[in-house]
């Protein structure tokens, strides 16, 4: 067994110590997941309104990315757009002269890899929270004459999105989850930087310990913040 | 395209799916198994055993599977009771990590679907049937069961259907099922296009056959209510 001491110069910040690595990699994972989050909105709010559309062509585009996506393997995902992208630059790349082989940054191909997969859930998130609205609200704001933009920023985006929070608050637990899987295509974050130690400090238990512990963590805190939005968003509501 | 390409990708892929089916299967029945246990202690009226249930629950929905899969692969190896235990001739397979890990996790996703599920009984029918003098057993399987069974299918579908997925991870310590096989193509031969298709359709395939076998069974169990169906 290993001395408390010995541990905590190992997760200090000290000489031999890993705790600032340990840390940068922890905001790695933070920011990697809040860009992927961030673009599976985008990506989110483009796909329900396919969904929604009244025309069929892209209400089948909507459904395919969702059921793909959804029917997929994460890592698989992951993997494509890594062999994929890296494929592409690489082609790119020699058009221009530059022989070899390229491959694209971890962090780009992670973000766009996670936001792919975060937007199929949000799709399903906005699509139905926005079938949720009362389409009596909306004729009310048609007959008050408001425009479309209007009546979009009024009632639609603020109701949509209060029906929408707490499926987004799942959905931003499991995207913070997965960037550990962006460990596998070479990004520093939390899970590999924790390999890294565990290999060169031969104590996987101990960092493997340590890197549950922060993910749990950073998934209580933001699920906090998250409620805190929920029950402002509420307020209207509580009598 | 290159067809004859794709079918020998395929036909080498398809090599992978009796793996991934046989992760898929082992872990889920010995993950329900489980969180039925693990159910049964959350709702516990002693904190000193509830307490550790829900700490678990919470703590395998709280971190990723492939930190479970790394936690269990490399770190168990480190305990040196287990290394000396017979168990370890078991887990340093990691066909015997993946299927620990696959299991733990799915039992605290599994263990929160059935708390759902027998959340969503209506109170009135337990005080009906215990009205007419049921209880224990007799109660939970007359009763409780066949309702929070109809409530959970649904739910408990898209939990399989996450499993079938999760599996892929099992690939990163070693394991070649589908997506290992599909990682050592595509590193082999760089056909990122003709490669994934063929593998997301592959995975398409399995979960189609997952969700019809739910809704097949769905159907069956409901079928009492099949003239309110609109």
């Amino acid at each position: 067994m290993m001395l408390p001491l010995e541990t905590l110069q190992l997760l200090g910040f000290g000489p031999g110590g890993w705790g600032l690595p340990l840390l940068s990699a922890a905001g790695v994972t933070v920011f990697a997941a809040i860009l992927g989050f961030g673009l599976g909105s985008a990506l989110g709010v483009i796909g329900a309104s396919l969904k929604l559309s009244r025309h069929i062509f892209p209400r089948l585009l909507g459904q395919t990315y969702t059921t793909v996506v959804r029917g997929v393997p994460e890592i698989l995902i992951i993997y494509l757009f890594y062999f994929g992208g890296s494929l592409w630059l690489t082609g790119i790349m020699n058009i221009g002269g530059f022989d070899g082989f390229y491959s694209l940054p971890g962090l780009a191909t992670g973000v766009i890899a996670v936001g792919v997969v975060s937007g199929a859930y949000q799709t399903e998130a906005f699509r139905s929270a926005y079938l949720r609205l009362d389409r009596g609200q909306i004729e009310a704001g048609r007959s008050c004459g408001m425009s479309r933009g209007l009546l979009l920023r009024r009632i639609i985006v603020p109701q949509t999105l209060h029906f929408a929070l707490p499926a987004l608050g799942n959905i931003w637990q499991s995207a913070l989850k997965e960037t550990s899987l962006l460990s596998v295509i070479g990004l520093t974050e939390l899970l590999r930087q924790t390999g890294i130690a565990a290999g060169s400090t031969h104590q996987p238990l101990l960092f493997f310990s340590v890197a549950a512990a922060a993910f749990f963590l950073i998934g209580r805190i933001t699920g906090r913040l998250v409620r805190r939005v929920e029950d402002h968003m509420n307020k209207p509501w509580r009598r | 395209m290159d067809w004859l390409f794709i079918q020998d990708i395929f036909r080498q892929m398809l090599v992978g799916i009796p793996l991934t089916l046989e992760l898929t299967v082992v872990s889920l029945l010995a993950g329900f198994v489980l969180a039925g246990l693990v159910q049964a202690l959350v709702s516990s009226r002693h904190g000193i055993i509830r307490r550790p249930a829900a700490a678990y629950v919470e703590l395998f929905r709280g971190t990723p599977l492939l930190l479970q899969i790394f936690l269990i692969y490399y770190g168990l190896g480190q305990i040196d009771l287990l290394r000396q235990s017979f168990l370890w001739t078991l887990l340093r397979e990691p066909y015997w990590c993946a299927v620990l890990a696959l299991t733990l996790n799915t039992s605290a996703y599994t263990a929160e679907i059935i708390r759902g599920a027998v959340q969503a009984v209506p109170p009135g029918e337990i005080e009906a049937a215990r009205s007419c003098g049921m209880s224990g057993l007799l109660l939970r399987r007359r009763i409780v069961w066949p309702i929070a069974i109809r409530h959970g299918l649904p739910v408990y579908s898209s939990e399989v259907i996450q499993m079938v997925k999760a599996t892929s991870l099992a690939s990163i310590i070693t394991l070649n099922e589908i997506t290992g096989i599909t990682y050592r193509l595509a590193s082999d031969t760089y056909r990122v296009i003709e490669i994934f298709t063929v593998a997301g359709f592959i995975y398409l395939s399995l979960n189609f056959v997952v969700s019809l076998v739910f809704a097949v069974v769905e159907r069956f169990l409901n079928g009492h209510l099949a003239d309110r169906r609109t």
